[in-house]
């Protein structure tokens, strides 16, 4: 629909845009308090409200980054570096596996692959708090709780039926003549595979990379319960931390806070068409 | 700190080559010796190479736990003695865990209600304007998405701060302007008196899931027809009556998409409550009471019949997608 195709009547043109713009506000302000509170001085955080630095919003020498010098010192640069350590591997290895078994599900024809595929479908819903208590025990049979490979592990598993539904969705799409002609041509299905599908998938491995490493790094449960706190915990973790050591020192928590959502707002401001396409492929079709 | 940040980051570089090397190489090996095989049974064995390790990094991760949980369900604390039912009779019988479901029930049926109302709102206003604020109002609304449930407690924290000490300025929003307003500063979140704390925190979550309404509604209302729209203004309809005779049944199917996307996720949320009360003065939901059991209280056979509970919940709402699947398939 067109943008002047409908509602230049009753809505007029001014309430639309009044309407629309509240709405803004009312979603911006929350975030534009915490980003003002961050670069402001400790006293100042405790003494007054953000929304008064409008006042005199020039005056230089109310802005200092010593709450973000602070924050990192204390654990947040640490632990960042754990929250790359962590997001990277988790994102990188279910896409991998996802794609192959996208592929056969997509082109091969074997006993039970429809049955299968409606596991998949059916664990897209199942809460993952259903998978901790044993997942507890069988890692702490090995040794692993606490361990990067613990989280990577549990992550490549819980982000798995959505990636092999993305792709799957996303390979039903590609015309069959592709591959039967490669089949003709005497590729194997592993070349095919390879040189065909995965290159002509890059839109929906970019979209669900992107949505997997969103999760991962914003994830707080799997961090908690896998890898908990200590000298490998993740940021979230850290700022979790913070909110129940130090609720009251806002000038730490809003420093804190603005830290952690550095990477996905750059990954979201740089990626929005993927990350759209992402959701939009994400979210279980009806 | 004891680790050094570099030998970390050259362990993850480590995890990703291996990881990705030595799973393409697992794949090329097996693929390999399977083509070893007479063509027949190259043919038959080869489809469960590709899956396979999908397969079972599901299967033991997920499926395999997921039963486990169910049978630990039936034990005490330490998963050793059997208990029968005893740890649902003790649930049901907790007036806590009862309120903990009603909140649940509340954040089911408030959040991805008002999420859809909120994302169609914008969509439908913002398709209105030129195309740049129209871009902007949407990734005003949109860019929530990108927070973390902890950074997005740690945003609305503030807002709800209040300070109670004679003479101190308010510093959050919410209690500058009741206080503005003659109000006595009040701790917003222990306000239990017709479940405030969990509209509060409820607020929260539709702040952060409106954008995902929002961006899936605006593309299906971009793809209604506008000679539905047109015939309907010649007609006479009213733009209101367009709207709700027109374009809603047309994009009805995102609408149930959106929703039931939505309402899996509010079914196990956790973190908003966690973080920011702990599921005190009555605000627990399911999620928090199970963390709280295993790891406050070191109780598994609870912890376990409390993700039961959540299990059951989410059953309706699987068996309706497998459906919804397999119809989308015969087309």
């Amino acid at each position: 629909m067109s943008a002047t195709g409908f509602g230049r009547v009753t809505l007029g043109s001014v309430a639309v845009r009044v309407g629309i713009v509240l709405l803004c506000l009312l979603w911006f302000i929350p975030t534009l308090g915490l980003l003002v509170s961050s670069f402001r001085d400790e006293a100042d955080v405790k003494s007054s409200g953000w929304w008064t630095v409008f006042t005199d919003p020039f005056n230089v020498s109310q802005w200092t980054f010593d709450s973000y010098s602070q924050v990192l010192e204390s654990g947040m640069a640490n632990a960042f570096v754990n929250s790359l350590v962590v997001s990277i591997p988790a994102t990188v290895l279910p896409i991998m596996i996802a794609a192959f078994a996208a592929y056969a599900f997509t082109f091969m024809r074997f006993p039970g692959r429809n049955v299968l595929f409606m596991l998949i479908v059916g664990l897209l819903v199942v809460p993952l708090q259903v998978a901790f208590v044993p997942l507890l025990s069988l890692f702490s049979d090995y040794d692993l709780n606490g361990t990067f490979l613990a989280v990577w592990l549990a992550h490549t598993a819980f982000g798995m039926p959505l990636a092999v539904y993305i792709l799957r969705n996303y390979m039903a799409g590609v015309p069959r003549e592709i591959i039967e002609s490669a089949e003709i041509d005497g590729a194997s299905h592993f070349q095919t595979f390879w040189r065909l599908i995965v290159p002509m998938s890059v839109p929906a491995l970019a979209a669900f990379a992107i949505f997997q490493f969103l999760w991962v790094w914003n994830d707080l449960l799997v961090a908690l319960i896998f890898l908990g706190a200590g000298d490998n915990e993740v940021v979230t973790i850290t700022l979790r931390d913070l909110i129940g050591d130090r609720g009251q020192e806002w000038h730490l928590l809003t420093a804190g806070a603005f830290i952690t959502m550095t990477v996905p707002l750059l990954v979201f401001f740089s990626l929005q068409r993927y990350f759209v396409r992402g959701l939009t492929a994400g979210s279980v079709k009806g | 700190m004891s680790d050094d940040p570099f030998l970390k980051i050259v362990n993850g570089l480590v995890a990703i080559v291996l990881g990705v090397g030595g799973t393409v190489a697992l794949y090329w090996v097996l693929n390999f010796l399977v083509g070893l095989l007479p063509g027949k049974w190259d043919k038959r064995i080869k489809p469960y190479v590709f899956i396979g390790p999908a397969i079972l990094v599901v299967a033991v991760f997920l499926v395999y736990p997921a039963l486990m949980t169910v049978i630990y369900s039936f034990a005490d604390d330490n998963s050793i003695n059997w208990v029968g039912v005893q740890n649902y009779v003790d649930l049901f019988q907790d007036d806590e865990f009862i309120g903990t479901l009603v909140n649940n029930l509340l954040w089911i049926l408030i959040v991805p209600a008002g999420s859809v109302i909120v994302g169609l709102l914008v969509a439908v206003l913002a398709d209105r304007l030129k195309a740049v604020p129209e871009r902007i109002a949407k990734s005003v609304i949109f860019m929530p998405m990108a927070i973390s449930f902890v950074g997005a407690s740690t945003i609305w924290g503030f807002v709800y701060a209040t300070r109670f000490a004679q003479g101190d300025e308010q510093i959050g929003l919410l209690s500058a302007i009741s206080t503005s307003l003659g109000f006595e500063p009040v701790a917003w979140l222990r306000i239990s008196d017709y479940n405030l704390n969990d509209l509060l925190l409820i607020v929260i979550m539709i702040w952060l899931q409106a954008g995902f309404a929002m961006v899936l509604l605006s593309s299906a209302i971009k793809g209604v027809p506008d000679d539905t729209v047109e015939a309907a203004r010649i007609d006479g309809a009213s733009e209101i009556q367009i709207f709700f005779k027109v374009v809603v049944p047309q994009i009805w199917p995102t609408v149930i998409v959106v929703f039931v996307t939505i309402l899996i996720l509010v079914l196990k949320v956790f973190d908003i409550v966690y973080v920011m009360t702990g599921g005190r003065s009555g605000t627990s939901v399911l999620a928090n009471t199970f963390f709280v059991e295993l790891f406050e209280f070191g109780d598994a056979g609870r912890a376990a019949a409390v993700v039961v509970v959540l299990m059951i919940a989410v059953i309706p709402v699987m068996i309706y997608q497998m459906r919804q699947f397999k119809k989308q398939e015969a087309r």
